[in-house]
Parts: structure tokens; C-alpha cells; sequence
């Protein structure tokens, strides 16, 4: 089944007169249960495509589809809902949110969504457990290490069961060990529950860990292949 | 909205120091204006407590044809056998005393030196005129029978240099119009601590008065108090009768009643500047706090929550900003009047023509002027909070993950 779907997608982006093309009429697919790296130079558009597939931007012109919905021309509020309930992300930095526990963090997209506090609870230790970080559950963000930081993230993005996970550059600020670690934790997620995972890189020890690889160079396709084995690690 | 609340107050808890201080400005605007309402319900409440017990009563009953302003003498104008009918209305339940008061103009003469008065004939008996009593300073409280005595203020008596047991002479209007002039000798001297009143007004026993003024068996009007001031108007109906005209402490006492509305009026605008000066330190700190959160606001929106929960958030912050200040404003509000009510405010010799305002102003903050300031202070806190609210519920979320706003 087709997860999301974009058609001749270009993105301009204008800093007064200036216009720059982040996109240049992209078009690809991608269907349920990839574990798909999108990589590419930096300014190549990897950042851009993932928010216009995020729902966090629209496109100058071509059509976005996610789940067969067209969300090119979806409201703020309406794109906010498709985020809530369809699309997790994990950003490059540790994006949790610092007043919270990271079982407040794991829960929060629970509590948009009108989930009881049974409900809640159960999820949040089962999503805990599975990052093997159960026993961190009080801790603030503070008292976390970057690569604790990006699990409890992978976690919360998970809550909602989405879709699909963006994940933009999740080892970039993470040291070998950490990064490996969060790799395999998405790769095993992945297998486990089948949800699909978009991840945009650069690192090489990263890409091979991609079943299938799409490649980003100055705002077009320029390689879109299926790697012909599971990533080896890092 | 349990979680926005819980990371409303960490969030505040980020930067406490600011938190606290944004809270304190919020508290001293409060405080000080529960002050300022508190210091002018004192005023206008001792203003319309001392016109009432020393000058206007709760009710008085006068001849119909009565003008006050010319202090007529005349036996048309005039309430007669007022003894008699004193007697009747004090022997009414909701009232707590009537006595007849004898109004003249007079002018006071002293070692070459004038100055005009009211002359005030009482009944010295009548427990009507306690305040007075209570008021001497020297001397002694004039005796019904007393034929050549008189009592003066002591703003009077310190301006012309007298002092008990002094001569002065004093000539009042007659009946017919004529002046009649006696030789006083000067019983005591009082003080009512109201300036305006105390520095005019000469009393006389009310018999001497009618003596020296021709005006025998009659009296300006019947001066009563009420056990309860709310019930004037019932019992102004219920005296109502066709030879006399029957006035209550509202109608007498107009000009306090409208100076409060304007006083009132004028503390509105002074409420609104005061709390839009704390109002524009609750907003710094919110858009500081936006700044500072920009990509926190970026994830919050990423993760679907919508534009007006992560303004309900801010408010949130706005509200708990605004409470706290509230409760310490409301803390250091009823110290401060605490202290005002006790020692007061002295205002020394401050009159305003019709009113009587004692020298010293005591704070009285009532209940409902704390609430309305409260909810005022909270309100204004909240309308402020909505421009840093809206600033952060519609940040474009891709620019907020970027950090840049």
C-alpha cells in the first residue's frame, strides 16, 4: 500500500526578491514498511521534501498525497491533524521538549489525540520498554544522554502509531555507538510493527542501514534504487 | 487541561527569576490599587459618616417653604412646637433620635476682628449631639438653661486668639429680619476633627437661640437619626405630611454622592494605566519566553498539536503569571491597608465646599472592590497575554524547527 505519493512537487522559497528552488519537480513513492533513506549533499532539498511528506509545509506546485489524501492544499489546522494522527518525526536535533519527563514526552502526542490515561500508560511503557528505556522514565531531557534523547524521540514518534516516521538526520549529532544504537532501534521497530520510516542522511554508516535509497541533488531525483541487502551497520 | 497547565507552570519555572518579577510588578500595581480604592471609600465613607452625624442626619423634617441657603427665620418657614414633634417621631421604632436644631446666620466679634458663622441652636440634652460633646476640648458642653453661653470650634477659636471662659459678641438675623447682638462668654471649645465644619459652626442652647432670634416654640428643622440608614426612605413616607417636608441623607448629602461617582470614574482610568504598565512587563517576559521557545513551539506543532492549544498554552502561563501576582498583590494590598486603616492618612485642613472630610483618612477596602479589582487585574493580565499567545500559536512551524522567528 502506498504510504505517500508526490507528483511534480517544486518548492520555492523567496528571502525578499530573492528566490531560491529547493525543489524542482520531484515526483516518488512510497509505500508501507519501507525503511527508506533519502540522501544527498547538503541544499539538495532532503530537509524541504521531508516537511512537504511532514505535512509542515505546502508546495509552490504538485500534489502531495499521503494515505491517498491530497494534502497540498490542506489549512494549518488541517494539516496539524494529518501530523497528529498519521506522521511521527525525529529531528537531527534532540527535539524533546525540556520541562517534560520523557514519559510526559512519549505521552504528550497520546494526550492530542484524547487518549484515556489507562491507555496512555500502557503505550507509553510499552514504547519505554522497547527503546530499552523504561527504567529512564522520570528523567528530564537533561539527564539524558544525546543518544537516551533520540530514543525517547523515536518513542514519541511512535506513540500515535503513524504511518509513517520522518526521521531528518537522526544520528547527525550522535557519536558511532549512539547512532548505531538508535539505527537498530528503528530498523527493529520497524520490522516489529511495520510502520514505514523515511530517514534523511548523509552518513554513509547510516545509508547502508536503508532498504532502499533515493537520492537528492539539487532539488531533483537523481537515483532512486532498492539496496539489495539489510544495512550491515554501522 | 491538566498537561498544559503542568507545562505552563515548569515552563514559568524555567526562568524563575523572571517569573517572579513579572508576578511582583503585577503585585504592586494591585496592591496599590486596592490602596488607592481603599483610601477613597475611607474618604467618602468619613466624609458621608461626618456630614451625616455632624450636619445632615439621616432625616429632617422642615417646614415646607424652608430654603437652607438663605437660613430663613421667618415662622412660615420655620417647624413649630418642634419639641412636640421631635417627641412624636422619637417615638418611632426605627428611630434612634430626634431632637429640633435651630438654624441662624451670625457674625462673631472680637477685638475689632468679624467673621461670620452659622449658629447652631441644639437641645444640649439630646444624645443627637454626642459628637459634640465628645468633641470638647475645653471648657464645658453648653447646659439647657444657659442663658449667655456659647461653644465654638477650635479652628475658630485658634484663628481669633480665644479661649474659654472669653468674651465675644455675637450678632445673629431675628425673625423680623432685624440683627440682634449679645455678649457670649465662650463655655468651650470643641473639635469634630472636620476642619470645614468645626471652623463655622457656633452652638447656643437652642432656647437662647430662639430667644435672641424671635423665633419662640420654633426650630429649622427636626434632626433624626436612624438605627439603619437603609430604611430612611420607608420611614421618610411614613412621616410624610402635608404641613412638612421630609429630607433623607441621600437627598442632603447629593453632592457626596455625585463626587463619588466622578472619584470612581477618574479611578477606572487610573486602574486601566496601572495595570497596563504591569500588563506590558507580563507581556515582555511572554515574548521573551516565545523567543527563547521557538523550536520548542516547532516540535509541539510538528507533533499535530494545534494553533489554539499552544496559545491556550501561553495563556496558560499568562493566567498562572497573573494569579500569582494576584495573590501576592492581594497579600501586600491588605498590609499595606491594614496600616492605613489603622494609623491613617493625615490630610490636615482639606475641604472641599459641602463636604466634610476629617483630617485624617482611614483606608476601608471593601469586599466588593477587591473582587473587581482582582478580576479587573486578572483580565487585563490575560488580554495582554494574547498578543505573545498568538505570536507563538501562529509561528510558521518550519521556520520554528529552524529556530528562527
Amino acid at each position: 500500500m502506498e504510504v505517500a505519493r508526490i507528483e511534480n512537487v517544486t518548492r520555492i522559497f523567496k528571502t525578499g526578491k530573492v528566490e531560491t528552488q529547493a525543489l524542482r519537480g520531484v515526483s516518488l513513492s512510497i509505500e508501507s514498511g519501507e525503511f527508506t533513506a533519502l540522501v544527498g549533499p547538503s541544499g539538495s532539498g532532503k530537509t524541504t521534501l521531508m516537511q512537504l511528506i511532514g505535512c509542515l509545509d505546502q508546495p509552490t506546485s504538485g500534489q502531495v498525497y499521503i494515505n491517498g489524501k491530497d494534502v497540498s492544499k490542506l489549512n494549518r489546522n488541517q494539516r496539524a491533524d494529518m501530523r497528529r494522527g498519521t506522521i511521527g518525526f525525529i529531528f537531527q536535533f534532540f527535539a524533546l521538549i525540556p520541562t517534560l519527563t520523557a514519559y510526559e514526552n512519549v505521552e504528550l502526542p497520546l494526550l492530542l489525540n484524547g487518549h484515556s490515561a489507562s491507555e496512555r500508560r500502557e503505550r507509553v511503557s510499552q514504547l519505554l520498554r522497547s527503546v530499552d528505556l523504561i527504567d529512564r522514565a522520570a528523567h528530564r531531557p537533561d539527564q539524558l544522554s544525546g543518544g537516551e534523547q533520540q530514543r525517547v524521540a523515536i518513542a514519541r514518534a511512535l506513540a500515535p502509531k503513524p504511518t509513517l516516521i520522518l526521521a531528518d538526520e537522526p544520528t547527525a549529532n550522535l557519536d558511532t555507538l549512539n547512532g548505531k544504537q538508535v539505527m537498530e532501534t528503528m530498523m527493529q521497530l520497524n520490522q516489529d510493527t511495520g510502520v514505514t520510516f523515511v530517514f534523511a542522511t548523509h552518513d554513509p554508516r547510516v545509508i547502508s542501514y536503508a532498504r532502499r535509497v533515493i537520492t537528492l541533488q539539487d532539488g531533483l531525483v537523481v537515483e532512486n534504487s532498492k539496496a539489495e541487502k539489510l544495512g550491515i551497520g554501522i | 487541561m491538566i498537561p498544559l497547565l503542568k507545562m505552563a507552570f515548569r515552563d514559568l519555572g524555567r526562568n524563575r527569576r523572571r517569573s517572579f518579577f513579572s508576578s511582583l510588578a503585577l503585585a504592586i500595581g494591585l496592591a496599590l490599587l486596592l490602596l488607592m480604592a481603599a483610601i477613597i471609600q475611607g474618604e467618602m465613607g468619613s466624609a458621608l459618616d461626618a456630614t451625616i452625624r455632624l450636619q445632615s442626619g439621616h432625616l429632617q423634617i422642615r417646614a415646607k417653604s424652608y430654603d437652607e441657603s438663605k437660613t430663613s427665620l421667618k415662622w412660615d418657614d420655620l417647624v413649630e412646637n418642634p419639641d412636640q414633634v421631635a417627641e412624636q417621631i422619637a417615638s418611632l421604632p426605627p428611630v434612634t433620635v430626634a431632637t429640633p436644631r435651630l438654624f441662624a446666620s451670625g457674625i462673631i466679634s472680637v477685638r475689632g476682628e468679624s467673621v461670620g458663622v452659622r449658629v447652631f441652636g441644639i437641645d444640649p440634652l439630646s444624645e443627637a449631639n454626642t459628637p459634640y460633646r465628645l468633641g470638647l476640648i475645653s471648657g464645658e458642653f453648653l447646659t439647657p438653661d444657659d442663658r449667655e453661653g456659647l461653644l465654638i470650634g477650635q479652628p475658630l477659636a485658634d484663628k481669633l486668639g480665644l479661649k474659654a471662659g472669653d468674651k465675644i459678641s455675637l450678632s445673629v438675623n431675628t425673625s423680623n429680619g432685624d440683627v440682634a447682638e449679645q455678649l457670649f462668654a465662650i463655655r468651650g471649645i470643641y473639635s469634630t476633627q472636620t476642619n470645614a465644619f468645626d471652623s463655622v459652626t457656633v452652638f447656643l442652647p437652642l432656647a437662647k437661640l430662639q430667644t435672641i432670634t424671635q423665633t419662640e416654640n420654633h426650630a429649622s428643622t427636626i434632626f433624626v437619626l436612624l438605627k439603619d440608614s437603609d430604611q430612611a426612605d420607608a420611614v421618610a413616607a411614613a412621616l410624610l405630611t402635608s404641613d412638612y417636608k421630609v429630607l433623607t441623607w441621600e437627598k442632603m448629602n447629593e453632592l457626596i454622592v455625585q463626587y463619588e461617582d466622578m472619584a470612581n470614574a477618574y479611578m477606572v482610568i487610573f486602574y486601566l494605566i496601572v495595570l497596563a504598565i504591569t500588563a506590558t512587563v507580563v507581556v515582555n517576559t511572554l515574548v521573551m519566553a516565545v523567543f527563547e521557545r521557538t523550536r520548542e513551539i516547532g516540535i509541539l506543532s510538528a507533533i499535530g498539536m494545534k494553533s489554539r492549544r499552544i496559545m491556550a498554552m501561553f495563556l496558560t502561563e499568562s493566567s498562572l503569571l497573573a494569579m500569582g501576582g494576584i495573590i501576592m498583590g492581594l497579600i501586600l494590598g491588605s498590609l499595606v491597608v491594614a496600616y492605613f486603616a489603622k494609623y491613617g492618612f493625615y490630610i490636615g485642613n482639606f475641604g472641599i465646599t459641602g463636604m466634610l472630610i476629617g483630617n485624617t483618612i482611614y483606608a476601608e477596602l471593601t469586599l466588593k472592590d477587591t473582587i473587581n479589582l482582582t478580576v479587573l487585574a486578572f483580565v487585563v493580565t490575560l488580554l495582554a497575554g494574547l498578543y505573545p499567545a498568538l505570536l507563538a500559536a501562529y509561528m510558521d512551524p518550519v521556520e520554528a524547527l529552524r529556530g528562527v522567528k
